[in-house]
């Protein structure tokens, strides 16, 4: 009986929100809140192991009240447990304090259930650091496993899992101890389509939520805004082009410039 | 912590196959403009097995100080030795910088590592710059998708730690003639002691680039005339190394598959060179492309709007153009990859 964590994040479409031109910040009413792309497939792939080995899928959000429908969408998917800590200390957060925050959360689910592996997607697509996965595997002192494209076998009983790490030009075969922490690429799998059951589960689900008070040994200091080291100072639209320099002359001698402008960029080519 | 006992600017060096990855040759340059600005050192981060003779080539790069982490134990990339090595060196010399390649190996490392500092950290960073008194790190990135660029600070840890796009940042040109100083380091780590083994690497040949990750993208639209034109821009993207992107129509029209679309229904690209040829450019098409390093346009119609929207622009018939273009591209190309060769051959003699 394994027990997989994925760790889950309901994120604006940023494919479609707007940014609001008074602010610069992304103006999240014109954006639907959907469950961060990169982490269904790690959903996706913790259900597909308990298919493969016996097990409970549980998932975890630090969020606010409505990302409830991301951990509802989970269930769809096939997990059968939610979590989720939601409290305004944890607003603010950078990729630190995030990390921080889901390991404390993810120490109290081990208190129930100890934890086999944790699962996270690549990245999330409004943050796009991917830094969040491999913070938890520090902070709870297990292997990261990042750009996971394929798991090779889970073996509980010997406490060890095998899989294949993307490299830029191939890939790896890793053999970790367990617990360890995945962080996995979207080709890892398909998205399957939630069956009946799952969806009438989802609609009625409701996770067990935490506030910050309810997570125990928790350095307040380490939360949200304050347990940022980072901050964002200045956000800026980058210049666009204001309509292009035409190149002019017979076909030949256009084709010419053009070559030259292209190949001005040599270290494209070189490679 | 006190900031001022943070001191150095330093780049984390990405070695592959025994040889410096060309991204680290690049941060070195961006940070050698960093640490001249403070008036500080350039330091380069060795971790590797056999890779001490690699610091004289980091040196004509720019590198004032080579640390050196030389161990069987570190032979091929593993999370766990190379994070104790480079905290050990950190907590040791105390950098107030510390740039790492926004590669899979660069991120697996700067992510654990900040946790472990603890620190903040920039991810894929495209434009770097440091205040000259404070030595605050100005690091800005793409964000929300790529629609804005985001300026983002550490003000009370250190280091200040950023992965760097690749391709973004120059190396210099090498100075074989520069030296510099080699500070060899050892820490006590046991492979018995090593959580994760790796038990095999398998190289694949690059698959054909993805259209979202390509640096080059050659996107072709209705003013190709046919699929059988359309065939011209494959044959352009094959030559470049670039991937096919196509507009709408062409796509509804069946000439090439869906995910090769360029736009608001489709995917959002933003390479270093964007083509579009025989796009007329819908708004659609450009929320999809503007954010391209340098575009490229080739359209019949000279009130075309893609013509608004691009850096460079040529009046004329796509199907006239792109042979031209097939033609001397493959002959040019290989000149430019035979001179890299060459130098190459220069760094490593």
């Amino acid at each position: 009986m394994l027990h997989i964590v994925a760790c889950i994040k309901q994120v604006p479409d940023t494919k479609v929100a707007k940014i609001n031109p008074k602010t610069n910040t992304i103006d999240r009413a014109s954006a639907p809140a959907i469950l961060n792309p990169y982490d269904a497939h790690a959903v996706e792939e913790a259900v597909r192991l308990k298919k493969r080995y016996g097990g409970v899928v549980s998932v975890l959000t630090m969020g606010p009240p409505p990302a409830v429908k991301a951990i509802r969408k989970c269930i769809e998917l096939g997990a059968d447990e939610g979590y989720m800590i939601s409290d305004r200390a944890f607003a603010g957060a950078d990729t630190l304090a995030t990390s921080y925050a889901l390991a404390k959360a993810l120490e109290q689910i081990a208190k129930q259930r100890p934890i086999d592996l944790i699962i996270c997607g690549k990245m999330t697509i409004d943050g796009d650091t991917g830094q969040v996965g491999p913070g938890i595997a520090r902070r709870l002192d297990i292997p990261p496993l990042t750009g996971v494209n394929k798991v090779v076998e889970i073996n509980k009983e010997k406490g060890y899992a095998i899989v294949h790490r993307k490299l830029e030009d191939g890939y790896e075969v890793v053999k970790s101890t367990l617990p360890c922490l995945f962080t996995v690429e979207k080709e890892i799998n398909d998205i399957s389509f939630a069956p009946l059951p799952n969806m009438i589960k989802a609609a009625r689900y409701y996770p067990t939520v935490w506030t910050a008070n309810d997570l125990e040994n928790v350095d307040r200091k380490q939360l949200g805004l304050k347990g940022s080291p980072t901050i964002v100072s200045k956000i800026w639209t980058p210049p666009k082009p204001k309509g292009g320099e035409m190149l002019e002359g017979t076909t030949e001698e256009k084709v010419e410039q053009l070559l030259s402008i292209v190949l001005e960029k040599k270290e494209l080519f070189q490679s | 912590m006190n900031l001022a006992d943070y001191q150095g600017i330093w780049v984390y060096i990405e070695v592959k196959d025994g040889k410096v990855a060309p991204v680290s040759l690049e941060l070195l340059g961006a940070g050698r403009k960093l640490a001249d600005k403070r008036g500080t050192e350039l330091g380069g981060v060795l971790i590797g097995s056999g890779i001490k003779e690699l610091a004289p080539t980091l040196f004509a790069y720019g590198a004032d100080v080579v640390y050196v982490y030389d161990d069987p134990i570190f032979a091929h990339y593993r999370t766990e030795p190379y994070m104790r090595a480079l905290l050990h060196c950190c907590q040791k010399y105390k950098p107030e910088v510390l740039l790492y390649g926004a590669t899979p190996t660069g991120k697996d490392l700067a992510s654990a590592i900040a946790t472990d500092l603890p620190t903040g950290l920039t991810a894929d960073t495209t434009i770097l710059d440091i205040e000259e008194d404070t030595g605050l790190l100005l690091a800005s990135r793409p964000a929300f998708g790529g629609n804005i660029m985001a300026t983002i600070l550490c003000k009370k840890y250190r280091p200040q730690m950023a992965t760097v796009r690749p391709k973004v940042m120059k190396a210099l040109p090498p100075d074989p003639t520069r030296t510099g100083r080699i500070v060899e380091e050892r820490i006590e780590l046991r492979e018995e002691e090593m959580r994760t083994k790796v038990l095999e690497v398998v190289r694949q040949t690059v698959k054909k680039a993805r259209i979202d990750e390509a640096d080059i993208v050659v996107a072709g639209g209705k003013g190709m005339g046919s699929k059988e034109g359309f065939q011209l821009i494959h044959e352009l993207a094959d030559v470049l190394g670039a991937a096919v992107g196509a507009s709408r129509d062409v796509v509804e029209a069946g000439w090439i598959d869906h995910h090769h679309q360029v736009g608001q229904t489709g995917v959002t690209v933003t390479p270093k060179i964007y083509f579009a040829i025989g796009i007329s450019g819908a708004i659609q098409h450009i929320v999809g492309m503007q954010n391209s390093e340098l575009i490229i346009a080739i359209n019949k119609d000279p009130n075309a709007p893609i013509f608004q929207s691009c850096h460079y622009g040529i009046v004329g018939d796509a199907l006239e153009i792109v042979p031209l273009l097939i033609k001397r591209f493959k002959e040019e190309i290989p000149k430019l990859k035979a001179s890299a060769d060459a130098k190459e051959e220069i760094r490593h003699a």
